[in-house]
């Protein structure tokens, strides 16, 4: 398989048909888009300048930008903010290393290698409801699997649920299992997409393993990586499924919230506490958290990419 | 042949490939026999390492527990009507983007593009408004229909149909008189099926696994599979195996279908990875 890239609009044939049924054929899925993502997207903003309850929805008061003053201060929201950050790092940081050196290690000539691919898959068609509640038992204080093998090596048990450094631990620990695999086989394709001769003048140039993962797979990488990075940041910043049931379904992250995310905050906001204008603000904040973080992966990106460590399009073997 | 497949794996290879796939299988294994067990035997000095019969007891339990099999039952129509809806609309839409000129089509399809990074949820709190004023709250239909077409699906294919479809077919099909109809269904759709097949599957994992908009706006009398695992998990179950049993129970059938088609996840996957 080879990468395809979209043709121009130049090499495009003018007798291919030109034709109105092409609007019908994109319809559907311009409806759907308009209805179920861009309108309550916009909707959620309106919504983040009054004050809206479930019950009287329609009869809402404006409120200008009250909503973000409350919110900006608030400690919950700095404290769900700063776990997001905290958890999205040791979560996401650590899951990209391993999956690149697996992707690495499966991209040599391997006895088995279908049945390594589907087992590092396993985690990621186990769904994060069920990943979540066999880990919160692995995890449990006395019967956990977790804390026997730590006072195995005479190391003293953790309290997985109540502290927060530890709780962090574990519900990254969930995220890691189930995306760590899907993350590598992506860079797996990757970097079976680098062009062989690179490999064969990095031989030549007498390049060990090292040097040739370093010069040639890496670089070669880079599109993809900046991808999986960007995804992952998305993923991160909307936590909530594995921190929700790690608190038994509660969204306060823990007792003290000590795991609370901006996500659970903000289902904390409009579905217990009913106030909908307040969970709309996180909502539009956790969207521009997202569109800067992303912003400046793909700035750091392309900055680095200047310095002449990479040009995918011509990628050059530098030892 | 591929990059660095010329070079067979060292040892060390092996046993840190074999360390990673035992993590990934064995809270899986472990689930069974956490469902086995009694609290007091999996607080015992030496945790059991094998399961017993006593999972199915446990299993039975958890039922009683849990809407597990009314879950199960609403997860395989949720699943499969999203997936033969996503895999038909967006061929059709990934078809008129590769193959049919029309004015528009650069900025409508950079519209597609740019959205496949806004979440949905983002827009929770209307949508439920939504759903709820043309009363599909709590109706499979709310979590089916926002989810009938995606903008990655819509990309994927618009990509394998641009490389797979030559342009002389079509043109041909169009100058024989052919409708776009008629090219869609007897020149694209055959040549487009491999890729059909990998959004299928990677769709059906994501709508049978997918949580967080479910859980809004279905409630415990009518979920997904995923919704019926907080019901046990925030319900009085006295013993952890009873959970661990529900949670199995439900996890099975996409292990199995996995177990079974698990190559071809892993071939779409890379797939879709150098194509999306």
């Amino acid at each position: 398989m080879t990468t395809i890239s979209p043709p121009t609009r130049a090499q495009r044939s003018h007798r291919l048909p030109g034709s109105r049924i092409a609007y019908a054929y994109v319809a559907p899925f311009f409806a759907v888009f308009l209805a179920f993502s861009i309108y309550p997207w916009l909707d959620t903003a309106w919504v983040s300048l009054h004050e809206v309850r479930l019950s009287t929805y329609d009869q809402s008061t404006w409120l200008g930008l009250g909503n973000y003053v409350n919110l900006f201060s608030n400690p919950f929201f700095w404290n769900a903010f700063r776990n997001t950050v905290t958890i999205g790092v040791i979560s996401t940081v650590p899951q990209l290393c391993m999956a690149l050196g697996i992707a690495h290690l499966l991209n040599y000539r391997l006895r088995g290698r279908t049945f390594f691919r589907v087992a590092i898959l396993m985690p990621y068609a186990t769904s994060l409801a069920a990943a979540t509640v066999i880990f919160l038992e692995l995890f449990d204080s006395k019967l956990g699997l977790v804390n026997w093998a730590l006072h195995l090596v005479h190391l003293p048990a953790v309290d997985w649920q109540g502290s927060r450094w530890p709780a962090q631990i574990a519900v990254s620990t969930i995220v890691t299992w189930r995306w760590t695999g899907y993350n590598a086989l992506i860079y797996l394709a990757g970097m079976q997409s680098i062009d062989t001769e690179l490999y064969d003048a990095a031989l030549v140039d007498g390049a060990n393993r090292w040097q040739q993962f370093r010069h040639v797979t890496l670089p070669g990488l880079r599109p993809t990586i900046l991808f999986t990075i960007v995804v992952s940041t998305i993923g991160a910043a909307q936590l909530f499924g594995e921190p929700l049931l790690y608190h038994n379904g509660m969204p306060d992250g823990g007792t003290q919230g000590q795991y609370q995310t901006l996500g659970l905050l903000m289902y904390q906001q409009g579905w217990t506490n009913d106030r909908l204008g307040l969970a709309s603000a996180t909502a539009w904040t956790v969207f521009l958290v997202i569109v800067v973080a992303v912003l400046v992966n793909t700035t750091l990106a392309r900055r680095r990419d200047r310095q002449g460590t990479l040009s995918s399009l011509a990628p050059k073997v530098r030892l | 042949m591929r990059p660095g497949s010329q070079q067979g794996g060292s040892r060390l290879t092996y046993v840190i490939v074999a360390v990673v796939a035992i993590v990934s299988i064995f809270p899986l294994y472990y689930t069974v026999v956490m469902a086995s067990h009694t609290n007091a035997e999996m607080a015992a000095a030496r945790p059991p390492l094998l399961p017993t019969t006593d999972f199915f007891a446990n299993v039975k339990a958890a039922l009683a527990l849990a809407p597990l099999n009314k879950g199960l039952v609403n997860s395989v129509i949720v699943a499969t009507l999203v997936t033969a809806g996503t895999v038909a609309l967006c061929t059709l839409a990934g078809f008129a983007f590769a193959k049919l000129r029309f004015r528009g089509s650069g900025l409508l399809l950079a519209l597609c593009i740019g959205t496949m990074m806004v979440p949905l949820q983002m827009g929770v709190i209307p949508l439920y408004m939504l759903m709820a004023r043309i009363g599909l709250a709590g109706h499979l239909a709310a979590v089916i229909l926002p989810t009938l077409c995606t903008a990655f699906g819509v990309f994927f294919m618009r990509q394998y149909i641009a490389a797979a479809v030559p342009d002389e077919l079509i043109e041909a099909g169009w100058v024989d008189g052919a409708s776009p109809t008629r090219l869609f269904l007897s020149v694209v759709v055959p040549a487009a099926r491999p890729a059909m097949a990998v959004l299928a599957m990677l769709t059906f994992l994501t709508a049978w696994n997918d949580f967080f908009w479910p859980i809004i706006v279905l409630s415990s009398q009518n979920p997904t599979v995923q919704v019926s695992f907080q019901s046990l998990a925030t319900g009085y179950a006295p013993q952890q195996s009873v959970i661990m049993a529900g949670t199995l129970y439900g996890t099975v059938p996409v292990l199995v279908v996995f177990a079974v088609l698990g190559r071809q996840i892993v071939g779409g996957i890379m797939q879709g990875a150098v194509k999306g």
